[in-house]
């Protein structure tokens, strides 16, 4: 008993090694933003090749977690040089006038075994919206992974106006995912 | 089983023989316009359009080869060398071939440059190729090529027929007319 009471002591007097549990140096070599959605039935993809993440995880503290994600659109792989270049345009996403889209992590969610809730402000085209991204978490001794998806809808950010604003041609919903890779200090 | 010779072609096998000219002239025409159009939703829409529309030219071509395998085809007028006999039936097998290299060569171009093919929105056609710049641009250019070759063909195809019509003045044009 007196061991165990020493232990507690002991783990509540070293901050350090909570600490160290903390997931915050993101590996962008191992980390990837994809998305998908559909043209006229066709499922598409695409990925964005820059981003810069900011994250402070601790997997004893989830709710303590904070995020912030800078997505550079030019960097944009839709999979077709033409189509690169049309939505870096005026009607999609602007990138001379909005060159970033950004998510900003608010509240975090545990909802039970590795899974999480990120509630947060995505802003994309001078449009911020509150989005839900749901997350799991898996630790591989000192590196850990997220996975999530969450789905966005264009029309909520002007992406596509004008010729491209109906949904018809291509969907209102896009599908983000994203698999973070970070490391603990 | 090969029904028995007639002097004209049955309802069926004209029916397909003009619903694929109709089909077929779109199809070259859609191509050839949108193909340099800049991008825009009205192109991708012509994009898909011209996918299914292609999906369904090779699957009435199988109907039509199905046609042909099991009906003998009215004869070629006895007034014909053996020479040009031999080149009416190159002609065909040549637009039959075509028929077929067409469509798969814009499949595989299209799986090539990571467009899956869905036909009609719903049935999505499997990719046989994987995304790769260079083969979806050698794709291109088998499809660009095998469709001037196609041009030149049904061409040959019209000129002979209205050759057959307004200088032999046979029957060979008039036998695939409807109501014949």
């Amino acid at each position: 008993m007196k061991r165990f009471i020493l232990a507690l002591a002991l783990a509540t007097a070293l901050p350090l090694a909570a600490q160290a549990a903390e997931f915050n140096q993101v590996h962008a070599d191992k980390s990837a933003i994809n998305f998908t959605y559909q043209q006229m039935g066709v499922k598409m993809d695409g990925r964005f090749k820059k981003f810069a993440a900011k994250l402070n995880f601790d997997p004893a503290k989830p709710t303590d977690a904070k995020a912030t994600f800078d997505v550079d659109l030019a960097s944009i792989d839709t999979g077709a040089p033409e189509a690169d270049e049309e939505v870096a345009g005026k009607p999609w996403f602007n990138t001379k006038a909005f060159p970033t889209a950004q998510f900003v992590s608010g509240s975090v969610k545990a909802l039970g075994g590795n899974r999480y809730e990120v509630a947060g402000k995505l802003t994309i085209k001078g449009k911020t919206q509150d989005i839900v991204v749901p997350a799991t978490f898996t630790a591989q001794g000192a590196t850990g992974v997220f996975d999530g998806a969450f789905t966005i809808r264009r029309g909520d950010f002007s992406i596509g106006e004008g010729a491209w604003a109906k949904f018809d041609i291509v969907a209102n919903d896009i599908v983000i995912k994203f698999r973070i890779t970070a490391a603990s200090k | 089983m090969r029904s028995t010779v007639t002097n004209s072609y049955t309802t069926t096998a004209k029916s397909l023989h003009w619903l694929m000219a109709i089909l077929l002239f779109g199809l070259l025409a859609l191509g050839f316009y949108m193909h340099d159009l800049p991008l825009s939703p009205q192109k991708l829409q012509f994009y898909s359009w011209h996918k299914w529309a292609g999906v369904t030219a090779f699957l009435l071509v199988l109907v039509r080869l199905g046609w042909r395998v099991t009906h003998i085809p009215p004869a070629l007028p006895t007034s014909m060398t053996k020479l040009m006999q031999f080149a009416a039936h190159a002609g065909h097998f040549m637009l039959y071939a075509l028929m077929l290299a067409i469509p798969l060569s814009g499949w595989l171009m299209s799986s090539a440059k990571g467009f899956q093919t869905v036909w009609f929105g719903v049935l999505p056609i499997p990719d046989l190729l994987d995304k790769n710049k260079e083969v979806g641009d050698l794709l291109a250019l088998v499809h660009k090529s095998l469709n001037l070759l196609f041009v030149a063909v049904i061409v040959g195809h019209i000129g002979a027929a209205l050759k057959h019509h307004l200088i032999d003045k046979d029957d060979i044009l008039t036998r695939m007319l409807p109501r014949h």
